[in-house]
C-alpha cells in the first residue's frame, strides 16, 4: 500500500456533516454499526450548523452534536470525498477522500450521502466582482471570521433565506441597506400564510424581521447590475419599470438552493429534477446506497434530520421508529413544495444578461458565446462553459435558468482532486486488503 | 469570547493577525485583500459561495496551487500567495 | 422530415473525419449533405487528445500521416484561434540505451518521408523538459508534429465546408445506406455520393466494415503553464497501440493551450462500455506518474473516455465501397482520426473525382478487407 495512504474499515460511512448527515451517522453508530462520517468542511454542522469554536451553536445543533459525539460515530473533517464507488468484491463501497493534500480511503457495506445543497447563481452583469457573494455565502464567510461591521449590505435574490441571513449581518454590525426578494410579493405573502401551519417558522420569520428592523425588505425587486473595477462599488436595483442605484460594499445575491447531486451521479444513482430519488427507506436506486438531507430535495435543516434519521438507521439494517420518522416526514415535505413554488426565479431575470456577462466563471466564457439552440454538452465542448475547476456547479445551474439545459454528466472525480489521491482510488479495495480501522 | 490568542498567518508578505477558527478566505477578506485570485482573463475575484463550491477564492498554500481559502482555517505560520493570474 | 435541397454528396457523421470530408467536397463544387445523429463532433472527436503526429507503425501509416500534417501546415494560418493550434512538437521519450538505439532508426524513417527530427540525448532532453524523471536516456524530437482542440478544429472545417455549400443536418441518425441514397426514418435520401464516416460506430451502417471500439481513458488537469512544453510519448507507446487484442497503457501527456496538461492513454476492448475503468485508468496514471514525478501532486479536473474505431491492420479504411452503389467509407482511423482527417478528405476527394491521389489509394481501399476477411495480423 502506498505511503500516506490512510485506511479505514466501517459498516456505515456517511458523506456530509450537516444535520442530515450528522443525524444519520448518530442513529447507524447507535444501532451498533461502526460509522464514519467525512466532510469537506474545517468544522462540523454543514452550511447551517457550522460555527466557529466557541461562537454560540444553535439548540437544536447542540442537541445532535452532543449525541453524535455519544453515540461513537468517527468524523473526518477537511476530507474532501471525490470518488465513490463498488467494489470490485461485491462486499461494499470504497469512499476516497482528499485531506491535507493526503488520500484517504473508507470502506463501508452501506453508504449515506448527505453532500446536502449549494446556492443557486443567476448571472448578471458585474456578479464577478471580488464583494458579491451569496446570501448563504456571506453568512458562510461571516462564520468563517469575517466582519461585516459597518459595511453597506444588499441582500438581493430569492428565497427564505434571505430574512435570517439579513438579521444576522446586521447583527453583526453590517448596515444592511436593502433586502430584495425578486418574488411579487402575493408569492411571498402566499408562503407566510402557508406557514401557519407550522407557527414556529413564523415566529422565526418574525424574530428575523425584528433583527434588522428599519431595512426595507422589498419584494419584486431584483438586481440588474453590479459596478465597480477591482471590486464592488454600487448596485443598480430595479423592479423591471424603474431603476435605483446603492452605493454598497458587499452585495449578497444568490436564488434559492439546489441539491448536490455529483456524488450521488458518480454513484449513478436515480436523479430527477435535479434530486436524488430515494424510496421510503431513504434508499437510492442503488441499493446500499442512501441519501438524506437536501440532496433529496430542499427542505431545511428539520427535514433533513429526520431523512437522515431514517437512512442512518436504514443503512444500519434497523426497524426502530422507523414509522414514527415516516409520519414527520410528510408535514415537512409539503412545506418544503410550497416553498418552492413561492421563490421560483422569474423570467425577467433572463432579461438583465447581456451578451458580455460572464456565464461561466471558471472558465470565463461569456453569453454572447453561447447558442440557445445548443445543449449543455455543446455548450461545455465548444465553449469550455462547465469545464472549469467547478466543473458546472456555479454555471451548471446558470445555462439551466437561462436555456433550459441540463447539466452534463458527472465523472471521475467528483470534484478535482491531486492525482494521487485518484489513484489511491483505483487501487485493489476488498475490504480483506484494507487493515482494520475504526 | 475572549482572543487571548491570535493566529498569524502571512499572505502575500504581509502578517495578517486573526482570530483562532478564522478560514484564510475570511482572513485575506478581512485584510481587505478583496482579490484573491485572477481569472482566466485576467478578471479580479474573490470568495463567492464561501462553502468550497465555486473554486474562486483558490489560492496558493504553502506552496501548494489551487487550494480553496474558504475551506482551510488559519493556522500559524501558514503563507498564502494570492491573486495569481491562470493562464488563459 | 424536410431535407428539401438535392446534394451531390451526403456525408454521414460530423466528426472531424466527416467535417474535413464534407468540405474537401464542397470546395470541388459538390453540393453537400451533412447529416450526424447527435451534434457536430460530439463523438469521438470530443474525446480525442488532438495531438497531430507522424506515425510510423508501418509504410502505410506513416505515408497517411506525413501527408495530413502537411495539409494542416498549409491551412494553420487560416484556423480560428479557437482551434488553439500550437506546433509544440513531439518528444518521443527513450527510458534507456537500447530504445535511444531505436530512436535513431525513426530518425531515419521519418527522414526518408522528409519529416525533420533530431535525436536527443539525455542533457537536452531534460533542458526540453525539466519535469521529466532523472534516468532516462534521451528522446526524438520532431518539431512539426502539433496539437490542436479537436472539437473546434471539426467546427472549423465545418464552417468552411458550410461557406461552400454545405448544410448541416444534426440530430439526424441515418438507419441504412441504399444504392445511392440513406434511410432516415420512412424517407429516402439520394445523392450520387454516400460517405460513411460514421467513425466508431460505421459498422453498424456498413456490417461487413471490421470496426471495433476501442475504448481509451483520459485525464486532464488544472492549469500548470509551462509544466511540460512538447507532447511527450514514451517510444514504447507504438507497441502498445500496435497489439489489437490486450490491455495497455502508455506514457502520453500533452500540453494544452489552457496551460492544463492532458494525460494519456490506454487501450481495451470492451464493447461500447463507456464507463470509467478504475484499474486501466490507474495504470495509466501510474505510468504517467513513472516519468513525470510532479504530476502526482497536480489535481485532476475531469477523467473521461471514448472509443477509437479500431480496424485488424491498423490501417483506415478511404475509398470506394463497391458492394454499395456511390457509398464511399473514410473510417478506421483508430487513435490518429484528429491527424489524418485532412489526408483521408484529400484521399477521399480525389477518388470521387476520379483523379490520380497523391497516397497510394490501394493501401487504404476498404475493399482490402472483402479480399482477406478481416485478417488480424
Ligand atoms: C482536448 C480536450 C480537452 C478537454 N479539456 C477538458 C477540461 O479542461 N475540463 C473538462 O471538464 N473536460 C475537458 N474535456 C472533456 C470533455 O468535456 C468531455 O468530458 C469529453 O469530451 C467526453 O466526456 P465524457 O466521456 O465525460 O462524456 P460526456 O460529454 O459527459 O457525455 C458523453 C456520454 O458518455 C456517457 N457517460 C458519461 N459518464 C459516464 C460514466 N461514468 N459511465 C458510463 N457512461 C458515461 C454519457 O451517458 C454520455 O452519453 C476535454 C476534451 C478534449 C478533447
Ligand atoms: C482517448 C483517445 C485519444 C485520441 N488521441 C488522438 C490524438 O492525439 N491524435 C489523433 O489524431 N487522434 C486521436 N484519437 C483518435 C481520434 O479522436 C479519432 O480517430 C477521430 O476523432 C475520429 O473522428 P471521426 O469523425 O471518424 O469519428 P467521430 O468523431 O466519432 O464522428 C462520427 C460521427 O458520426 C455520427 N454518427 C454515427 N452513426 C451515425 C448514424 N447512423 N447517422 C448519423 N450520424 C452518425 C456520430 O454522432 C459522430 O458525431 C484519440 C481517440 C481517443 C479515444
Ligand atoms: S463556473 Fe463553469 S465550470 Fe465553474
Ligand atoms: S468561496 Fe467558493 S470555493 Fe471558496
Amino acid at each position: 500500500m502506498s505511503a500516506g495512504v490512510a485506511d479505514i474499515v466501517a459498516d456505515v460511512v456517511v458523506v456530509g456533516a450537516g444535520p442530515g448527515g450528522i443525524a444519520a451517522a448518530t442513529r447507524a453508530a447507535e444501532s451498533g454499526r461502526r460509522t464514519v462520517v467525512l466532510d469537506e468542511g474545517a468544522e462540523m454542522g454543514g452550511n447551517i450548523w457550522r460555527h466557529r469554536a466557541g461562537d454560540g451553536v444553535p439548540t437544536q445543533a447542540r442537541k445532535w452534536m452532543a449525541r453524535f459525539a455519544r453515540s461513537g460515530a468517527m468524523v473526518l473533517n477537511g476530507a474532501s470525498v471525490v470518488d465513490a464507488r463498488a467494489t470490485s468484491g461485491g462486499d461494499g463501497f470504497l469512499v476516497t477522500a482528499e485531506r491535507a493534500s493526503l488520500a484517504c480511503r473508507v470502506h463501508g457495506r452501506a453508504l449515506v450521502l448527505a453532500t446536502g445543497s449549494r446556492e443557486r447563481f443567476i448571472p448578471f452583469p458585474g456578479w464577478t466582482l471580488p464583494g458579491v457573494h451569496g446570501v448563504g455565502g456571506a453568512q458562510a464567510l461571516l462564520k468563517a471570521g469575517l466582519s461585516f461591521a459597518g459595511k453597506r449590505v444588499v441582500i438581493a435574490g430569492t428565497g427564505p433565506l434571505l430574512l435570517p441571513v439579513a438579521a444576522t449581518l446586521a447583527g453583526a454590525g453590517a448596515r444592511v441597506v436593502l433586502v430584495a426578494e425578486q418574488a411579487p410579493a402575493r408569492a411571498v405573502v402566499g408562503f407566510a400564510v402557508g406557514l401557519l401551519t407550522r407557527p414556529e417558522s413564523l415566529l422565526q420569520g418574525a424574530r428575523y424581521r425584528a433583527g434588522f428592523f428599519g431595512t426595507p425588505y422589498r419584494t419584486g425587486l431584483w438586481v440588474s447590475e453590479a459596478r465597480g473595477t477591482e471590486r464592488l462599488e454600487a448596485v443598480t436595483v430595479t423592479d423591471g419599470r424603474t431603476t435605483r442605484e446603492i452605493v454598497c460594499d458587499v452585495l449578497c445575491a444568490a436564488h434559492g438552493l439546489i441539491p448536490n447531486v455529483e456524488l450521488p451521479r458518480l454513484l449513478q444513482c436515480e436523479v430527477a429534477n435535479g434530486a436524488v430519488v430515494v424510496d421510503n427507506h431513504q434508499q437510492t436506486s442503488r441499493p446500499g446506497v442512501y441519501c438524506a438531507g437536501e440532496a433529496t430535495g430542499i427542505g431545511g435543516a428539520e427535514l433533513a434530520i429526520v431523512e437522515g434519521e431514517l437512512a442512518g438507521l436504514s443503512a444500519a439494517g434497523s426497524a426502530t421508529d422507523v414509522e414514527l420518522l415516516r409520519h414527520r416526514l410528510r408535514p415537512l415535505r409539503r412545506m418544503a413544495a410550497r416553498m418552492e413554488h413561492a421563490f421560483a426565479p422569474r423570467a425577467e431575470l433572463r432579461d438583465i444578461v447581456t451578451p458580455d456577462t460572464i456565464v461561466c466563471r471558471c472558465e470565463d466564457v461569456r453569453l454572447r458565446s453561447i447558442e440557445s439552440g445548443w445543449n449543455a454538452r455543446q455548450a461545455k465542448l465548444y465553449t469550455r462553459a462547465g469545464m472549469g475547476p467547478c466543473q458546472g456547479r456555479v454555471c451548471g445551474a446558470s445555462l439551466e435558468f437561462l436555456f433550459g439545459w441540463h447539466a452534463d454528466t458527472v465523472r471521475l472525480p467528483s470534484e478535482p482532486a491531486l492525482l494521487s489521491t485518484i489513484l489511491a482510488g483505483t487501487a485493489d479495495e476488498s475490504a480483506d486488503s484494507l487493515h482494520q480501522g475504526a | 469570547m475572549t482572543d487571548t490568542w491570535i493566529v498569524t498567518i502571512v499572505a502575500d508578505g504581509r502578517e495578517l493577525r486573526v482570530a483562532p477558527g478564522t478560514s484564510v478566505a475570511a482572513a485575506l477578506l478581512g485584510a481587505g485583500i478583496t482579490t484573491v485570485r485572477r481569472s482566466v482573463t485576467g478578471e479580479p475575484r474573490g470568495p463567492l459561495c464561501g462553502m468550497g463550491v465555486c473554486f474562486e477564492c483558490r489560492v496558493t498554500i504553502d506552496d501548494v496551487p489551487y487550494q480553496r481559502a474558504c475551506l482551510v482555517t488559519a493556522k500559524n505560520g501558514l503563507r498564502v500567495t494570492t491573486a495569481q493570474q491562470d493562464a488563459s | 422530415m424536410t431535407i428539401a435541397t438535392r446534394s451531390d454528396a451526403i456525408v454521414i457523421g460530423a466528426g472531424i473525419v466527416g467535417a474535413a470530408c464534407a468540405r474537401a467536397l464542397a470546395r470541388e463544387g459538390l453540393r453537400v449533405l451533412v447529416l450526424d445523429a447527435g451534434f457536430a463532433a460530439g463523438g469521438t472527436t470530443a474525446a480525442g487528445m488532438g495531438h497531430l503526429v507522424a506515425m510510423d507503425d508501418s509504410a502505410e501509416q506513416l505515408a497517411l500521416t506525413a501527408h495530413s500534417l502537411s495539409l494542416w501546415q498549409s491551412l494553420r494560418h487560416s484556423l480560428p484561434a479557437s482551434v488553439e493550434y500550437d506546433a509544440c512538437g513531439t518528444i518521443w521519450v527513450a527510458e534507456d540505451g537500447e530504445q535511444l538505439e531505436a530512436v535513431a532508426e525513426k530518425r531515419r524513417v521519418y527522414e526518408e518521408h522528409a519529416i525533420a527530427s533530431e535525436v536527443l540525448d539525455a542533457r537536452r532532453l531534460y533542458a526540453l523538459e525539466p519535469n521529466l524523471r532523472s534516468g532516462l536516456a534521451g528522446g526524438l524530437l520532431v518539431p512539426a508534429d502539433s496539437v490542436i482542440y479537436p472539437p473546434r478544429a471539426a467546427l472549423a472545417l465545418l464552417a468552411d465546408a458550410q461557406t461552400h455549400g454545405a448544410v448541416l443536418r444534426e440530430q439526424c441518425r441515418v438507419d441504412d445506406i441504399v444504392d445511392h441514397g440513406v434511410r432516415i426514418g420512412g424517407e429516402t435520401l439520394h445523392a450520387n455520393v454516400i460517405v460513411n464516416a460514421a467513425g466508431a460506430e460505421s459498422g453498424r451502417l456498413t456490417p461487413e466494415l471490421p470496426i471495433v471500439p476501442r475504448k481509451g481513458h483520459l485525464a486532464i488537469t488544472d492549469r500548470h503553464p509551462g509544466f511540460c512544453r512538447h507532447q511527450l510519448v514514451e517510444l514504447g507507446y507504438l507497441a502498445s497501440a500496435h497489439v489489437l487484442s490486450t490491455e495497455s497503457v502508455a506514457f502520453n501527456v500533452q500540453p494544452r493551450a489552457t496551460g492544463q496538461v492532458l494525460i494519456g492513454s490506454s487501450r481495451e476492448l470492451v464493447g461500447w462500455d463507456a464507463a470509467t475503468n478504475r484499474g486501466v485508468l490507474g495504470q495509466m496514471l501510474e505510468r504517467a506518474v513513472e516519468f513525470m514525478p510532479m504530476l502526482a501532486r497536480m489535481s485532476i479536473v475531469r477523467t473521461w473516455t471514448g472509443f477509437r474505431a479500431a480496424t485488424p491492420d491498423k490501417l483506415p479504411l478511404i475509398g470506394r465501397w463497391l458492394p454499395i452503389q456511390g457509398l464511399y467509407v473514410a473510417t478506421g482511423h483508430e487513435g490518429l482520426g484528429i491527424t489524418t482527417s485532412l489526408g483521408t478528405a484529400s484521399l477521399l476527394a480525389d477518388l470521387v473525382l476520379g483523379r490520380t491521389p497523391v497516397l497510394d489509394a490501394a493501401a487504404y481501399s476498404p475493399m482490402r478487407v472483402l479480399a482477406a476477411p478481416a485478417a488480424a495480423r
